[in-house]
């Protein structure tokens, strides 16, 4: 076994506990949202310095790899795509962790409901679901599910489009709470923005395991 | 131009069959890497493109091998002269036991070159295009074998220039030299190309990776991949490529 094997394996176990530390950030927010327990809220905004460090480790270990074995062809995608994917993974992080900041506030039975009219809920499932077929994509090594992950975007990208009207809507009805309904809206492009990342990700894995550029093109 | 061309070459060491069927073509200013596992053909197809096997008594080759369109193993061909064309630097420097200059100065005296003024000018010139004039042009009378190692390769090189060759082939040059010595070797392998067509066998993928163009691998014998560098090193499209410079072979 060459000696920049383990150094490999640990570098996508550890990409591997990354994911399902977003991920769950995210069912976090499902459930702080479902169960309306800001309690649940916090646990997800003190545990994005976890992620955050997680990051940083995957990065000192990128270099190091890079400095010491000098990795080429397939371990050096696997490095390189590691080291954008965990930057992905941190700023979808970073949204999970502004929609647990508001959540951890009381809110009120309004912004749960507009919560609801604005598909908050069904866009964070079409995430975690992206972030799942990322993870087996990771570990099969297998691009087709990456496939499904890119489709989904696209959902993603409809809910924001309805959840524009829709805010235009809230605020003509509701002008004294614009300022909160607007804060909402930001939140929901953040989420709409994690799908891009994602979909950067999968971008990324095609990179690593077929050593096709995407990016940029409509069809993977 | 096409300096190098080698079609359907076979060698073969009594009945060991050890390059088979080999065909490539290496263009001209450039620097080509050949690489493998010990025992997989590289140095012995580099060998065969200056008849170096000629001097094993069990060598047999079939096939052609060019050189500037001339077929090397034709009848008419004169091997001092081909090896004055192709010239070749090996893996221990091997500075013969003379001075700094009469080293350099050899060759051309071999060839004919008696016009002293001439001699000086060539042997400055190529100290100097092989990086070692500045180092060696106040103790030029001293034994080529007070320099250093490193100091030593480069005046093999030095040696090798002066009789204006277009091809130089490169058999590990750097494999027995220090870090700094290694980097100048493969500063030079590329000024060097701008002017000669350079073949260099290597076991250093790095160093394969840094100084050549393009990078052919051999396995058991066989030309396995050849392509551009920057492809082998990070796309091989075969997949023993991949295992070998990823280092999980066999």
């Amino acid at each position: 076994m060459p000696a920049i094997e383990p150094e490999l394996q640990a570098l996508k176990e550890n990409l591997q506990d990354m994911l399902s530390m977003v991920k769950s950030q995210i069912e976090k927010c499902i459930k702080a949202i479902d169960k309306q327990d800001a309690s649940i809220a916090k646990e997800v905004v003190d545990d994005e310095k976890k992620i955050n460090i997680q990051e940083l480790a995957i990065d000192r270990d990128c270099e190091n790899i890079l400095a010491l074995y000098t990795p080429v062809a397939t371990d050096l995608r696997l490095v390189l795509a590691t080291l954008k994917i965990t930057n992905d993974l941190e700023r979808i992080g970073d949204s999970a962790k502004s929609l647990a900041k508001m959540l951890s506030n009381d809110l009120s039975k309004n912004e749960y409901k507009w919560m609801k009219e604005l598909n908050v809920v069904p866009m964070l499932e079409v995430l975690v679901s992206m972030l799942k077929e990322i993870g087996n994509a990771l570990r099969k090594e297998d691009t087709k599910s990456v496939l499904k992950t890119v489709k989904k975007d696209d959902d993603l990208n409809d809910y924001f489009k309805n959840a524009l009207k829709t805010t235009a809507s809230l605020i003509r009805k509701n002008p004294d709470e614009a300022k909160t309904i607007l804060s909402l809206f930001l939140l929901i492009r953040n989420l709409e923005r994690s799908g891009d990342l994602t979909k950067n990700i999968a971008e990324e894995i095609v990179f690593q395991i077929e050593a096709r550029v995407v990016k940029h093109r409509k069809k993977l | 131009m096409k300096p190098i061309e080698a079609k359907n070459v076979n060698v073969f060491y009594g009945d060991n069959h050890v390059l088979k069927d080999i065909s490539l073509t290496i263009k001209e200013n450039s620097v080509t890497a050949f690489i493998g596992p010990s025992g997989c053909g590289k140095s012995t197809f580099l060998r065969t493109l200056n008849r170096m096997n000629d001097y094993i008594e069990s060598f047999r080759k079939k096939g052609k091998v060019f050189i500037d369109g001339e077929e090397i193993y034709g009848k008419k061909v004169r091997v001092e002269e081909l090896r004055r064309k192709v010239g070749m630097v090996f893996q221990k420097p091997n500075p013969f036991p003379k001075s700094i200059f009469e080293n350099v100065a050899y060759g051309l005296k071999i060839h004919g070159m008696t016009d002293k003024k001439e001699v000086n000018e060539r042997v400055e010139k190529s100290l100097k295009q092989a990086a070692l004039w500045s180092e060696v042009k106040d103790i030029l009378v001293k034994p080529a074998l007070s320099l250093s190692g490193g100091q030593q390769q480069r005046l093999c090189i030095a040696r090798t220039l002066a009789v204006k060759p277009t091809v130089i082939l490169m058999d590990e040059p750097a494999s027995a030299l220090d870090p700094l010595s290694t980097a100048k070797i493969e500063e030079l392998i590329h000024e060097l190309k701008e002017k000669y067509t350079i073949v260099i066998v290597t076991h250093n993928m790095q160093q394969a990776a840094r100084v050549s163009d393009r990078t052919a691998f051999f396995y058991l014998g066989e030309l396995i991949e050849y392509d551009k560098t920057s492809v082998i090193f990070t796309n091989p499209s075969n997949k023993q490529t991949e295992n070998y410079i990823t280092g999980r072979f066999g």
